[in-house]
């Protein structure tokens, strides 16, 4: 007979993956829709109030389409690679924090932490996962056997290198100032104020980490304006140029549950996690959504307002700037927690 | 068999069975897939040491980064299926390669034999302070073994600027 905390803990687990494939169904309808305001239009408004079933019929146009392949294609490799990255961004969600300690209203006799697996090395589990996730591009760009496909895998895995370094410094420089490597920790450590009434949160003592955290995690997810693996105007789609139906789905779930993993990073690390005023700590995860949700409305807004870098340019930024900006962050804080002894 | 014996075997066999398939493999871009399978089961080994640090380690340095340029090498050179590489040898080579192979087969079998089959892992008490690992490596690295670490490093620079060197050479 399991305890009532083994069943709370599973249905924990169905619940984050329910919950982060619906939050890719709402940032579709937020995507189109930010999109069309910026862009003086109105958007999705046909299917249901306001637009709002939307996601779901392109749901039920994806599933209902014919599965392509091309003729040249590696059948194992095109049929692995989505599968790889869909697995790959729901599982770095597994060890991210998105609340604190709860019993569920006096439900269970022990408390149990709002998050999936408690790991002691989180950070450097999300950096793991996250570095397996160019396999899928990169597969799906070899194996569609397509020119375009090829080019958009080939810069995807030497963006995401390019771009790996600067993200895990700008996570060590945390390490650094929180001295610890789980992300409960270093969430807890930016409770409380200074002077009254500043929060603790790291994004005030790193503010530049976080700026090198928030760039490099656009080139990492490869959203716009570092979107080169599909960049549509030159490589027509670019690594899922030859997929359809719901192989593609796959690859659209990826980006948007890989959007919301580096905010979700983002924000227990930087921004305070579920920490924040006026409410008491067992609703903290209503903090941790609507810090969630700026950070992926400046995701949009960002892609619906910058033109896409030129691929030279990419490279310099991230190896020439980014990338020694990071090394002396991370050195500038090691010195600053050694002299005032953090 | 207790759960983590299990765990042991099924980590062990992936290992060993992909590793093996790297080899048969006549595609280059199998290969390093299986390879990345092969590592994969190896971290899955650290964690089963009480050690998930390195395992991490192993994801992101190997896995994550190393294998990506090798995957980017394959592709780039769109290298096609290799012919075996039994029919492109002369005789000569064959015979040689026979005897050296066997040679090699009694050296490990022998190696294999001598071995202490310790049951107890070296350093055992040391398990359950998987927080501390980080620390402890960290510290160990800087003290102890500072020099090799600082060597080691050097050798890489060595290596980059001389790679620079080469892909540059008419500038």
């Amino acid at each position: 007979m399991p305890s009532l905390t083994v069943i709370v803990q599973l249905g924990l687990v169905f619940a984050v993956f329910v919950l982060l494939m619906l939050s890719s169904a709402v940032m579709v309808y937020a995507e189109r829709k930010i999109a069309a305001f910026i862009q003086q239009r109105e958007g999705p408004n046909r299917v249901g109030p306001a637009g709002l079933l939307q996601p779901f019929a392109d749901v039920i146009k994806l599933m209902f389409k014919e599965e392509l392949r091309p003729g040249g294609a590696d059948a194992v490799l095109f049929l692995m690679a989505p599968i790889i990255s869909a697995t790959a961004a729901f599982a770095a969600f597994a060890v991210v924090p998105f609340g604190a300690e709860t019993t569920f209203f006096g439900l269970l006799d022990q408390p149990i932490k709002l998050q999936v697996a408690d790991v002691n090395v989180a950070v450097l589990v999300v950096f793991a996962i996250t570095s397996m996730s160019v396999y899928g591009i990169v597969l799906a760009g070899w194996s569609s056997n397509s020119k375009y496909s090829l080019l958009g895998g080939l810069r995807s895995a030497s963006q995401m290198i390019s771009y790996e370094l600067p993200y895990g410094l700008a996570l060590a420089s945390v390490l650094v100032l929180a001295n610890s490597l789980s992300l409960t920790d270093i969430v807890n450590r930016q409770d409380g104020y200074w002077f009254g009434f500043i929060p603790r949160w790291f994004v005030f003592v790193q503010p530049v980490g976080f700026l090198i955290y928030m760039i490099a995690g656009v080139a990492e997810t490869n959203r716009a304006p570092f979107d080169f693996p599909e960049a549509e105007q030159e490589l027509v789609a670019g690594y899922h140029t030859e997929y359809s139906s719901m192989a593609f789905a796959m690859f659209f779930l990826a980006e948007y549950i890989n959007m919301v993993t580096v905010s979700a990073v983002a924000t227990d690390l930087f921004l305070g996690g579920w920490h924040g005023p006026f409410l008491p700590a067992s609703l903290g995860w209503i903090w941790f959504l609507i810090k969630i949700s700026a950070l992926l409305f400046f995701y949009i807004w960002m892609r619906w307002t910058l033109p896409r870098y030129r691929y030279d340019q990419l490279m310099q930024f991230g190896w020439k700037i980014l990338l020694p900006l990071a090394v002396l962050n991370l050195l500038a804080t090691a010195a600053g927690v050694m002299l005032l002894g953090a | 068999m207790g759960l983590e014996l299990s765990f042991f075997y099924v980590f062990a066999a992936i290992a060993v069975v992909a590793s093996a398939l790297v080899i048969g493999q006549r595609r280059p871009v199998y290969s390093v897939m299986l390879l990345i399978a092969s590592f994969a089961a190896l971290a899955g080994l650290y964690i089963l040491l009480d050690s998930p640090f390195v395992a991490v380690i192993q994801i992101i340095i190997y896995a994550g980064a190393i294998l990506v340029l090798f995957l980017f090498v394959v592709m780039l050179l769109n290298a096609p299926t290799e012919a075996g590489p039994w029919e492109r040898l002369a005789a000569g080579p064959r015979r040689s390669g026979i005897v050296l192979g066997a040679v090699l087969a009694v050296e490990l079998g022998w190696a294999l034999w001598h071995v202490p089959m310790t049951r107890e892992p070296v350093g055992a008490g040391a398990s359950g302070q998987t927080i501390e690992s980080v620390r402890t490596i960290g510290q160990v690295l800087y003290t102890d073994y500072a020099f090799a670490f600082e060597v080691t490093s050097l050798l890489i620079l060595v290596a980059m600027v001389g790679a620079v060197v080469l892909a540059k050479r008419h500038v």
